[in-house]
């Protein structure tokens, strides 16, 4: 299961076929275990990465980092904030977070206004909420393991015993 | 008329083959856009935490020679290493020398062990330095072929058969380049017990010792007997892919390392100080990168072994290394052939086995440390020139 799950989690378009001859196991099986893993949720879904830096031109969106501080509630702690927050489709991941402040919220939208809007609007008159500091990001380098940019050309010379 | 002066090239330099084939490798590197299974080095970069190492010790100012026999805390961590790794015990002061590449230590070890007319025993196929320096001492190689019905290894009734009174080492190389091949404990014992009736030295090539993938490498001077006439080559090269850092080292009896010591502080004067850090660095941290790549690897002989013997190249299955050497046999083609059309038609690259010593005819090297994708690819254009040729 746990060979399976690395090979596809560096490249969901492998097949069957080939993962059964990677792992050395039946294409039946391995189909089978991929299937297990989708229905129990272990495997939500395959998506393709791609390199926002290089689609920038074209309105891909402003990406801002807000660290959101929290009064909890009794008996619910701040779950039922976060789903209030996560809920929006601006909202691309939500932390709970130690340290200063208690959620981190990932913030995606078409401009620097509409983040503002954003915050201001929705995010701060939410109940519950006491306070917001946002950060913009300015540039990506890395995301999720990914370097955004063309990987480096095989620096090795073509033939070599 | 002025008469062109004519440099006069040592004898057994001019005759001593010119490494590998030239020629078909001047062609593959003359090609564009082809899918290269040729390389003998890892397709990963070194680990990062090696390579910030050997930067920061260039900016604390680490450029000057060190020790001949390489810097002392180096020693001592590669003493450790193997210590703890496999049990080995060796005097980092008097057994260990740090090299440049095990490439420089086998030299070394056959200069210092080999005179005019002596024989070493060198299994077939082999890496191609192994039948090419013996004759710089006047000695020669005698060439044991290996072939798949053994699994490409050697056994003690091969040592027997192939020693005479001038005989007096073998090196071995597993996991092997170009083969794959390497030894259980088992197999290993025969051979040892073989080696200490002939009272011969032994030259154990281990570079690939990390990438062994089915069961535990069992290194030689383990072995009951072993360590008193074996010298231990290993490296940083292929496990922690740190091939043109250029930096190995070699265990052995005190005696043999000394007299290699000479050599080297005259030829050599010390490996570069950057490549000596940055292998400390890789000695202490780079086991889980090791573990990651090795993994890559095993999968990706998983695939590839499959995938031939699935288009008609029978294959067996390399334990180790990163080579897959499969018989191109049903095709026809000698090996150079079966290279050179593949080349041309389908721009793949892989080496002929016949780079490696005659008894390679009929066998094609290829390297699966490449990227998935190129194996993947690489293997479609192989089927497709394959087919065309089936008998």
């Amino acid at each position: 299961m746990k060979d399976i799950l690395e090979i596809l989690e560096k490249d969901a378009r492998i097949t069957p076929q080939e993962i059964a001859k990677m792992v050395g196991r039946s294409v039946e099986s391995v189909k089978k275990a991929i299937k297990k893993m989708e229905t129990d949720g272990i495997i939500l879904k395959y998506k393709t990465v791609l390199n926002s830096e290089m689609l920038r031109e074209e309105g891909s969106g402003v990406r801002a980092l807000i660290e959101v501080k929290v009064t909890p509630q009794k008996g619910l702690g701040f779950d039922n904030v976060a789903e209030r927050i996560y809920q929006f489709p601006e909202v691309t991941s939500c932390y709970l977070m130690s340290g200063t402040y208690d959620l981190l919220v990932v913030v995606e939208a078409k401009s620097l206004h509409a983040i503002s809007d954003f915050v201001s609007e929705k995010l701060s008159s939410i109940q519950h909420v006491r306070g917001t500091v946002t950060h913009f990001i300015l540039k990506k380098y890395k995301e999720n393991g990914d370097l955004l940019k063309q990987p480096p050309q095989d620096k090795r010379q073509a033939i070599l015993l | 008329m002025k008469r062109k002066f004519n440099i006069k090239i040592n004898k057994a330099v001019e005759e001593m083959p010119p490494s590998g084939i030239r020629a078909f490798f001047d062609l593959v590197l003359g090609m564009k856009d082809v899918i290269s299974l040729g390389v003998g080095e890892p397709d990963f970069v070194t680990p990062w935490n090696i390579i910030e190492s050997g930067i920061s010790s260039l900016e604390k100012g680490y450029t000057s020679y060190t020790s001949n026999k390489g810097l002392a805390e180096l020693r001592r961590d590669i003493s450790r290493y193997l210590k703890n790794r496999y049990g080995m015990d060796y005097d980092p002061e008097k057994e260990i020398l740090i090299t440049v590449g095990v490439s420089e230590a086998v030299d070394l070890a056959m200069r210092s062990l080999l005179e005019k007319g002596d024989k070493m025993l060198v299994p077939e196929p082999h890496y191609v330095s192994y039948n090419a320096l013996p004759s710089l001492s006047g000695a020669s190689p005698v060439l044991i072929k290996t072939d798949p019905s053994d699994g490409f290894k050697i056994t003690p009734d091969d040592i027997r058969s192939n020693c005479d009174s001038k005989t007096n080492s073998i090196i071995l190389n597993y996991p092997n380049n170009p083969t794959g091949a390497s030894y259980s404990r088992k197999q290993l014992k025969d051979i040892a017990a073989e080696v200490l009736k002939r009272g011969l030295v032994v030259l154990s090539d281990e570079i690939y010792a990390d990438l062994t993938y089915d069961y535990d490498h069992v290194p030689f001077p383990t072995l009951p007997g072993m360590k008193e006439r074996t010298l231990y080559l290993n490296g940083f090269s292929k496990s922690y892919a740190m091939t043109g850092w250029r930096i190995g080292y070699a265990c052995g009896p005190e005696k043999l390392i000394s007299a290699m010591t000479k050599i080297h502080q005259y030829t050599i004067m010390c490996v570069p100080i950057t490549a000596q850090m940055a292998a400390r660095e890789a000695l202490k941290n780079g086991d889980k990168a090791v573990l990651e790549m090795k993994k890559e690897y095993k999968r990706r002989r998983e695939f590839i072994v499959s995938r031939l013997n699935e288009i008609g190249l029978s294959c067996h299955r390399p334990e180790g290394a990163f080579y897959a050497f499969p018989s191109i046999n049903g095709t026809g083609l000698t090996s150079m052939e079966f290279s050179q059309g593949l080349l041309k038609e389908e721009k793949v690259a892989v080496v002929p086995g016949t780079a490696f010593g005659v008894s390679g005819e009929g066998y094609v090297r290829m390297s699966y440390a490449s990227a998935f994708e190129n194996l993947k690819e690489a293997m479609e254009r192989m089927q497709r020139f394959v087919e065309k040729r089936k008998q």
